[in-house]
Formats: structure tokens, sequence, C-alpha cells
């Protein structure tokens, strides 16, 4: 065994006694949110780099939804900018206009949920032509959808109309984003290891099969659609807090593409992908800055190969156990304890 | 009573006529087959069956209830499953996952329950998983579970095509074409397969099969489609040797 995978092995095996460790997670969380608030508290974190931090943790919302219905469902959705546009407008009209000026800091998670729960109801309106669309249909559908939203702001006066809104308070702080982002993380990790999730990758499959093996495909799309499309909004109410400033131009078509790289970046059908499209695209286009305009020509460029290369992403389809459900880790341990069994009886 | 009950079926796709006055009725525990010629329209009955398509004309009823305008998961929530001609597994997805996702019509907790994993979520997932690993071992699919379905030979895809059909626990268990592309010895097992699943199961089986052998040998009751017409129903004894089903065999001049 040569060096390098003598030390991958080992690298290998410590990591599966690392996830096997049940006290991973809590101990993680515990860390993870004292960190972040010992970070904001005492800026021993520089302000440029929290910024980054919390652009992570905002594009890792934005990828894990939209990874349920382009990855795991399948769909092609380039609207997720759309439900984010309508989650920063809900909140900061919250936060801007509603709220009084003292309890801001209070009543910022309800703003952020508010943003959420309007995207969700957008989300549900959106799911019902994916009913009847498939695919590039669907795509087209979406992409309306998107355009849409950003007209109707921008013509809406109210909201500021292409100017868009000032006068939010810095209010996203990175323990807050930590917060949401695992929450979304969580949920979403919970919902495709359901029947409902599994509903979500059989109509991937084959939609009609899936139909005839009993799964109300309709539920399904409802379900997917208006999970992604709340946190959507949530990073989108997170997004438009920490920048202090939205209009409607920064929710087109590009911000979904910047999304959807992240995505088929990471890899499809993936939270730990999606996890890690995000960190990667973000962390690389600041680290990138410098080259200026080149930078958009290097990160396609990224993306032609790795399409070549990798069509399905870093971990397209694979999980790392961490984010597996513990039933699921046993029921595959037993399966390989059976599948041993079998090849000794033959052998 | 018959446990499904087809009156009057007929449908066109724009001007042709797929199925035209289709009648047939399946007791419990019956196992009866469709042959006919290639185009005759037997995959087109299973359709409008299950509700994949809307029957332009008819009606279809399983224990006495009306099945014409519901959705597919609806009818198959009413005790019917099916496989396809051309196997229809969630390729990429793993062979317990293949079945667990066929237990979606009996689960019992909300949405809410499994975002948060809270609830009845936990026991629900326990017994599902259970019940389709039980299934696994008695289909001996159980030491493939974690493999994805397509990773599977040829055989053992259609195997767990029927047990991912049985998983949604059907009262009627319609088979199209279970021994497509099986050589002679495999056609023998499969029948003794068939047999095996409507005792240990008790479900009614109608099924389409091209294969006279398969067919003669465990059916009780056969149904002649061709272009779209039934053109003799009854034992397999007086198929056999029906004018008519000769003649759309082997063709007008060979009966003669």
């Amino acid at each position: 065994m040569s060096k390098l995978s003598a030390a991958y092995y080992t690298m290998l095996t410590r990591w599966q006694t690392l996830t096997g460790y049940k006290y991973f997670w809590p101990v993680f969380m515990i860390a993870g949110l004292a960190f972040c608030m010992a970070a904001s508290a005492f800026d021993f974190l520089d302000l440029y780099l929290q910024l980054i931090l919390i652009y992570v943790g905002i594009n890792i919302i934005l990828t894990v939804s939209l990874n349920l219905i382009n990855g795991y469902m399948g769909e092609f959705s380039v609207g997720h900018a759309g439900f984010m546009a309508i989650g920063a407008y809900v909140a900061s009209l919250l936060t801007v206009d509603v709220f009084p000026p003292g309890a801001q800091n209070l009543l910022f998670p309800l703003a952020i949920l508010a943003g959420g729960i309007g995207a969700a109801l957008v989300g549900f309106l959106v799911a019902i032509p994916s009913f009847k669309t498939r695919g590039d249909y669907l795509a087209i559908v979406t992409l309306a959808f998107c355009m849409i939203v950003k007209s109707v702001l921008e013509n809406i006066d109210a909201v500021g109309g292409p100017r868009g809104l000032l006068g939010m308070e810095k209010l996203t702080t990175l323990p807050w984003v930590f917060f949401w982002t695992a929450l979304s993380v969580w949920v979403i990790r919970n919902l495709v290891y359901s029947n409902f999730g599994r509903g979500v990758l059989s109509i991937r499959e084959d939609e009609i099969a899936s139909d005839l093996m009993s799964v109300n495909t309709r539920q399904v799309k409802i379900i997917a659609f208006v999970v992604s499309s709340f946190f959507a909004g949530i990073a989108g109410g997170l997004f438009a807090h920490a920048l202090q400033f939205i209009n409607p131009r920064m929710f087109d078509i590009l911000k979904s593409t910047d999304i959807l790289i992240m995505v088929y970046l990471g890899g499809i059908a993936s939270i730990a992908g999606s996890i890690i499209g995000a960190v990667i695209y973000t962390i690389l286009l600041e680290i990138l800055r410098p080259l200026g305009i080149w930078r958009m020509v290097l990160m396609p460029l990224m993306l032609v190969l790795l399409m070549i290369y990798r069509p399905r992403g870093i971990m397209g389809m694979k999980e790392i156990r961490l984010f597996m459900p513990l039933r699921d880790l046993v029921t595959e341990k037993l399966w390989r304890r059976k599948k041993k069994e079998a090849t000794d009886a033959s052998a | 009573m018959p446990l499904l009950e087809i009156q009057k079926l007929t449908h066109r796709f724009a001007g042709l006529c797929a199925v035209s006055d289709f009648n047939f009725a399946i007791e419990p525990h019956e196992l009866v087959g469709v042959i006919g010629p290639n185009g005759a329209g037997k995959t087109t009955v299973f359709n409008l069956i299950t509700g994949v398509y809307q029957a332009s004309e008819g009606s279809i009823k399983m224990g006495g209830q009306e099945l014409v305008g519901l959705t597919p998961h609806a009818i198959t929530k009413r005790g019917i499953a099916r496989t396809f001609q051309n196997i229809r597994l969630f390729k990429e997805l793993s062979v317990l996952d293949n079945v667990r996702i066929a237990h979606y019509g009996q689960i019992a907790y909300t949405p809410a329950e499994a975002l948060l994993h809270i609830g009845r979520f936990r026991a629900e997932e326990k017994r599902i998983t259970n019940q389709a690993l039980d299934l696994l071992s008695i289909f001996k699919l159980d030491d493939m579970a974690g493999e994805k379905a397509k990773n599977l030979p040829y055989g053992l895809q259609r195997r767990l095509e029927i047990a991912r059909a049985l998983a949604t626990e059907p009262r009627l268990l319609l088979l199209d074409e279970p021994a497509a592309g099986m050589n002679p010895n495999e056609i023998i097992q499969l029948m003794e397969f068939i047999s095996w699943i409507r005792k240990t199961f008790s479900v009614t089986i109608f099924l389409i099969e091209h294969q006279m052998r398969l067919v003669m040998g465990i059916c009780e009751r056969l149904v002649v489609l061709d272009f779209g017409a039934t053109i003799a129903q009854g034992l397999c004894s007086e198929i056999q040797n029906h004018p008519k089903v000769m003649e759309a065999y082997l063709g007008e001049e060979v009966v003669q």
C-alpha cells in the first residue's frame, strides 16, 4: 500500500469513528453557536470575515432548498431568486415599517419567519403548474415566475420600485445565520429521509410508476415546493438584513443561476454536496476577487470542466453518513452483514 | 360479487379505438389472463384500470366502487397494484427504498411530523422498514436491500417489481407480461412463482402474457383481444380451439 492510500485509509477510519460518535451533532451545534456568538460579540473575527461567513450560511440555505427541487425531485427550477425576493421584501417591510424601532432585535426572527411563510405561500402557487408540466417546460414556468416577481416589485412604489428598499438595521448576525442554516439543513434532511422524501425521489425516477405505487404525487410536489420556497424566503430575509439594502435587480435570473451553480457544483440530491458547493463557491468567489473580471471567466470554466468530468457534481447522489438518520445506518449495517453471510455461504 | 367489474369500457386515442366495448369480471382469488396479438389493446386495458388513462366511456367497479375518474394513487389505495411490461423500477434508489415508497398510502404520519421527525414518525418508519425487509426476505432479496435497483440482474428486477407492487397491499394484482425476456426454464419457474404469490398473499391475479405455455399452464380463464375488440372469453380449453382466436393469431387462410 502506498503512503498516500494508507493516509487516506486512516483518515477514512477516523472519519467513521467520528461519525459513529453519537454526541457529534450536539457538540457541533453548541460549539458552532458558541463560536458564532463569541465572534459577533467580541469581534475577534474581523467584520469582513464575518460577512463572508454570513454569505456562506445564506448560500447553504439557498442551495440545500433548491437541491430539494432540482436534485431530489429532478425538476429544473430557475425561479429560486424569486422566492428569495419575496422573503427579503416581506421581512424588510416588517422591520422597516411595521415593527417598533426599539424591539427590532427581539422581533427579527418573526420578520424572517414571515418572509419564509410569504415565500412558501407563493411556492404553493408555483407547485400547481408542476402537476401538468415537467422538465424544460417547468423550467420556463419558473423562469417566467422569477421575471414576474421582479417586474411586480419594480412597479410597486410602496416598496421603492426599481430603487429598492433601504433602512433595514444590520440585524443578520452570525449566530442567527448559524441557527437558520442548521434549521434548514436539519428540516430538509428530515424530509428527505421520510416517506414523503422518498416520494420526491421516486418522482425523479419515474413519475407514473410512483403514482401507481400509491405515492400522491401532487401532495409530494406541493410539500417539496412549499418547503423549498419557505427556506428561500428565510435566506432572502437574512440577505436583506445583512446587506441593509435590496432592489429588484438583485433577484433576477443571474441570482438564480448562482444558486444553480452551487447546486450542480456540490452535487445533486445530496445534503453534504449542497453544503460543500455553497462553501466552495462563496469562498472561491472571494479569494478570486483580485482577479477582477477574470473571475467571471474562471468560475464558469470550472463549471464546464466539472460538468464534463463529474456531471452530477462533487457529491452527486451520495451522502456522508453524518447526515443519515440512525435507522438507515443500522439497516445498512444489517444488510451488509446479511450480504456477507450470503457470499460466505456460497463460497 | 365480483372483485372487479368492467362494463362497456371504451377508449379512443384521437380517432383510433384502442379498446372497444370491453366487458369483464373477475371473482376474488381467480387467476385470469389476457392474450392477443401485438397492439390488441391489452396494456391499454391495464392503463385504464389503474387510472393512467381516463376511459372515454364505460365503468370500472372495484367491489362496487367506481374507479373511473380517480387518480392512479387513489386507485392503488383501493387495492389494485401492477407491474410493467418494460420494468419501471426506481433505478437509482436502493431495493429497500423501492419497497418502502410503495408504503406511501399506509403511512400514518403527517408532513409536519416528517419534517421535524417527531410524533408518530419514528414508530411508523420502523414499521415500514421492518415490513419492507420482511417482504424482501420472503422474496429472497434481503441480501440485496442496500443495492441500487439498476444493479440487480434482470430476473431479480422482475421479482423486485412484483414485491414492490405487493407492498401496496393489493387485493388485485395486474401483471403486464411477467415472462418477457425469459427462457423456457425461467418461465416454468415463473409459473410456480405466480401460483405461489397467489396463495401466500391471497391476491387475485389478472395478467397479460404472450407466452402460451405460461398462460395455458396457470390461468383459469382467458380473455382474447384483437384490435381493441374482445373476440373470445372462456376457459383455456375453449379458447385453444376457438376459430376466431386461431384466425387472429395465425391468419384467415391458415384457418380455412
